[in-house]
């Protein structure tokens, strides 16, 4: 535990070029490339605060996600959004910047719906405080949530307050063999009843889906679904959660495409994991960005280039291009917090 | 309460520039300019501030709303959108010159997909038309304000607004998906998407309590949620506060999130229950009601865990619903808390602090302190699974003095609620009620933050101007004072 929240500050206060807010580094893969001189957040360290009963934890943004969790899991609690963990010393500073969620997100919600509050030093070492520890704050604008996912353009966290929820009391994973269509069909029909399915995926042929709740309920579904049997998932959870299965091992670009879950199977070349009810589609493929991204746009959504070779990012950029008034908009946001622009410049759109 | 004075006043010249130019753009039903067709609008639900606008504009397409804005903007007029004016906090009170830009024609549910569980709706679309248009498919929008059969989506869009279920089904930001939204100068932007991620900085969160200070919704997506299959409630007596506290505490604790979980305080449960006649336990110092919902199996397993804790929590009373009919009679009393209320005082100010749930009994026990003091009436209800705490202070406002008392009285439960480490506001929204009290909760450079922010989609600062936000000079006079003035408002 260590608080080095005045030498950070002291950084950004001093810094007179741009600086690249970094944690453990686990993600440096994730947006556009990195660059700056390297303000390392792992000193600052701690959880802060944890009420089980309260249903939140306070933690700098140093700590990690790890420790965060094991103490989660000793009270019987957890995160329901699932962070990926892509290096065993990744930060909940990194998680909440990233603002990317796991397999649970489509029923769970994702990071910034459980962001209760920050503080955070914005471009201007100014250090803010917004939201707080409560579930139900409406206090001022909802800077907490816009934080998640800013990719550390606005600001870095000095601690953040996350809602936490108790572990569901059963789980229960059940495997289909279906062709993509029709896995698409299933899960949007089955998610519209009141069913405890939490996760889903589907790759190469094969739906897995994951129940979990309250005993009686997961076991009603089992029955209800028609599944045989359940089958012991092993370690398939958390290797999806941390994208470590097969899909995820290779080459090819990978692109994220976010699209309304009952769009249809977007057919590109290459391989495809669906998860988040069909709300979330992973496509290996070389086809052209313009292409991927015309696709997405196509059935209302958009594609990120997730993982891919620094040139393809560079040329491609990792984020759909927004429409000009939404542009302006960002950058707007981005000055008023970031006034020098020194603040992870570039890592979200080249002008932020 | 913050003043609505603080922008500029319109010459003639410029009024009359404006009601020749909104004329071009509105039928002559839907511009009202004389006084008594502005008393409707010269409140919302916080009634005890009345403005009359300069005049109210009701466009019936977007291409009004958008022309509308265009002119505002152009001629540097204040804007304040209203929906079904039903919000608590003042955040629909008028602006003395300003124009009150009425979305109460948008009505239409434009598109329900039920296999993709969303709902496409303009903003004047009442929260519970939502929920009944979309019933046959065994779906339901779930944030539910007890203000839900008036008020309009878009307001609920503008205030976060939650309602009894949101620690299980979440608040109105976990459950829109996409918004449309003019920006004060005309522009249109879409905000969100059908998918579940969008690209760039989440303007959907900060979008969403807004309190119509960023822009004008025009469409809103909604989720939608399976109807669960059934519900049963719990209803506890206990005859000490804190057991009740603590009962909450051990339920959480047993790992169990009710879909609603209540607390009434004896003042609130007598008046109630003369109004209802729930058969609530009059003697019993807190009532707190637990519901259960989801598949039969999953509710009687989850109904049993929470009576043993409740019985180990020390409740004296315990009775489960035994039928839909008796659940409803069992929310009926909490539902109808405000007027049950209304109708033993003249006049009530609610408020909405969300604390810590373990200060629970230490805020109450201060509250009847502060009621003493300042001789006024208070019933507590309380969102006990979130935090969220609405006392409710009773005062007569044609007694001299009154009304101020009970403000005051107001701002010390808010700044209370601020020094346990809770908000001033759950689900209310600012407003002009507790502006004064933003000053308590934010420091200067956050508050700049705010306005900084504001000015990113505003720089004019046309859209609602003196709500939500305190501009540094109220905040020196709240703190010599103690309260913001009331600018031009005044009792009703």
């Amino acid at each position: 535990m260590s608080d080095i929240s005045a030498q950070l500050i002291e950084r950004i206060r001093a810094a007179s070029s741009p600086l690249c807010i970094r944690g453990a580094g686990s993600k440096d893969f994730y947006g556009n490339a990195p660059q700056g001189e390297v303000l390392d957040t792992r000193g600052h360290t701690g959880i802060v605060a944890y009420e089980p009963t309260e249903l939140f934890v306070t933690a700098r943004g140093g700590t990690q996600l790890a420790e965060i969790e094991a103490a989660l899991a000793a009270q019987g609690q957890y995160l329901p959004f699932e962070p990926p963990r892509f290096a065993p010393d990744s930060t909940i500073g990194g998680v909440v910047a990233a603002g990317l969620s796991g397999p649970r997100r489509a029923s769970a919600g994702s990071v910034r719906d459980y962001v209760l509050g920050v503080r955070l030093v914005d471009g201007a070492a100014r250090e803010l405080v917004f939201g707080g520890q409560v579930m139900k704050n409406v206090a001022g604008y909802d800077v907490s949530r816009l934080i998640a996912g800013s990719l550390g353009t606005l600001g870095l966290i000095l601690d953040v307050s996350l809602k936490v929820l108790p572990r569901p009391a059963a789980e229960a994973t059940l495997r289909f063999e279906l062709k993509q269509a029709a896995a698409l069909d299933k899960l949007n029909r089955w998610a519209g009843q009141p069913l405890p399915i939490v996760a889903s995926a589907w790759d190469a042929g094969v739906l897995t889906l994951r129940l979990a709740g309250a005993r009686a309920a997961v076991e009603a579904a089992q029955q209800k679904l028609g599944a045989d049997g359940t089958v012991d998932a092993g370690a398939f959870w958390d290797e999806l959660r941390d994208q470590r299965t097969t899909f995820f091992a290779g080459d090819a670009p990978l692109w994220r495409l976010s699209v309304p879950s009952v769009a249809p199977v977007i057919d590109l070349p290459g391989a495809t994991l669906i998860e988040w009810g069909g709300a979330q589609r992973w496509l290996r493929t070389d086809a052209p960005a313009t292409t991927v991204r015309a696709a997405a746009a196509a059935v209302g959504g958009s594609a990120a280039l997730y993982r891919a070779p620094a040139e393809l990012k560079a040329a491609a950029g990792a984020f759909a291009p927004l429409p000009e008034p939404l542009a302006a908009l960002q950058r707007r946001l981005k000055a008023a917090f970031d006034p020098r622009g020194i603040l992870n410049p570039g890592r979200l759109y080249k002008e932020i | 309460m913050g003043s609505l004075e603080e922008f500029r006043q319109l010459g003639e010249g410029e009024i009359a520039r404006l009601i020749a130019g909104l004329r071009r753009i509105l039928a002559t039903d839907s511009l009202l300019v004389e006084q008594e067709d502005l008393v409707p609008y010269e409140c919302d639900g916080l009634t005890a501030y009345r403005q009359l606008p300069l005049l109210v504009a009701l466009p019936t397409t977007e291409d009004q709303v958008v022309a509308v804005l265009k002119l505002c903007h152009e001629l540097r007029v204040p804007v304040v959108a209203r929906g079904a004016g039903t919000g608590l906090s003042g955040g629909a009170t008028p602006v003395r010159h300003g124009v009150v830009l009425s979305l109460a024609k948008f009505m239409r549910i434009l598109d329900i997909d039920p296999v993709a569980r969303t709902a496409r709706v303009q903003p004047g679309v009442r929260n519970l038309a939502i929920s009944e248009a979309v019933a046959p498919y065994a779906l339901y929008y779930a944030p539910d304000p007890s203000s839900q059969i008036a008020c309009t989506i878009g307001g609920n869009v503008a205030e976060n607004s939650g309602g009894v279920h949101c620690l299980k089904y979440g608040l109105t930001v976990h459950n829109v998906l996409r918004v449309r939204v003019a920006l004060i100068d005309g522009t249109v932007v879409e905000i969100g998407s059908e998918g579940l991620d969008s690209p760039g900085y989440d303007l959907l969160a900060l979008m969403i309590g807004s309190e119509g200070m960023l822009g004008v919704v025009l469409e809103a997506t909604v989720k939608l949620t399976p109807k669960p299959q059934v519900a049963k409630v719990v209803m506890a007596s206990f005859d000490d506060m804190t057991k009740a506290g603590n009962a909450v505490a051990a339920i959480i604790a047993a790992g169990i999130i009710p879909a609603g979980l209540e607390m009434m305080d004896k003042p609130a449960t007598r008046a109630v229950e003369d109004f209802v006649h729930a058969g609530y336990d009059l003697d019993a110092e807190a009532i707190l009601l637990a519901e259960s919902d989801g598949t039969p199996e999953e509710v009687e397993e989850e109904i049993a865990a929470m009576k043993a804790v409740l019985e180990g929590a020390g409740a004296r009373e315990l009775r489960v619903s035994q039928s839909e009919a008796e659940r409803l009679k069992f929310w009926a009393g909490r539902k109808a808390a405000f007027p049950a209320v209304g109708r033993i005082t003249p006049d009530y100010l609610c408020m909405d602090g969300t604390i810590p749930r373990k200060h629970l009994a230490h805020v109450l026990i201060r509250i009847a302190e502060l009621a003493r003091q300042y001789d006024l009436r208070c019933a507590n209800v309380f969102h006990a699974g979130d935090g969220n705490l609405h006392p409710l202070i009773m005062f007569d406002a044609n007694k001299p003095g009154e009304l101020e008392r009970a403000t005051e009285f107001g701002s010390r439960i808010l700044e209370l609620s601020v020094d346990v480490g809770g908000t001033i506001t759950g689900e209310h929204g600012v407003g002009i009620e507790k502006v004064g009290q933003m000053c308590v909760q934010f420091s200067p450079e956050e508050l700049d933050a705010f306005h900084a922010l504001k000015a990113a989609f505003d720089p004019q600062g046309l859209l609602n101007p003196g709500k939500a936000v305190p501009t540094p000079r109220r905040c020196s006079e709240y703190r010599l004072t103690g309260s913001a003035g009331h600018g031009e408002g005044r009792a009703a």
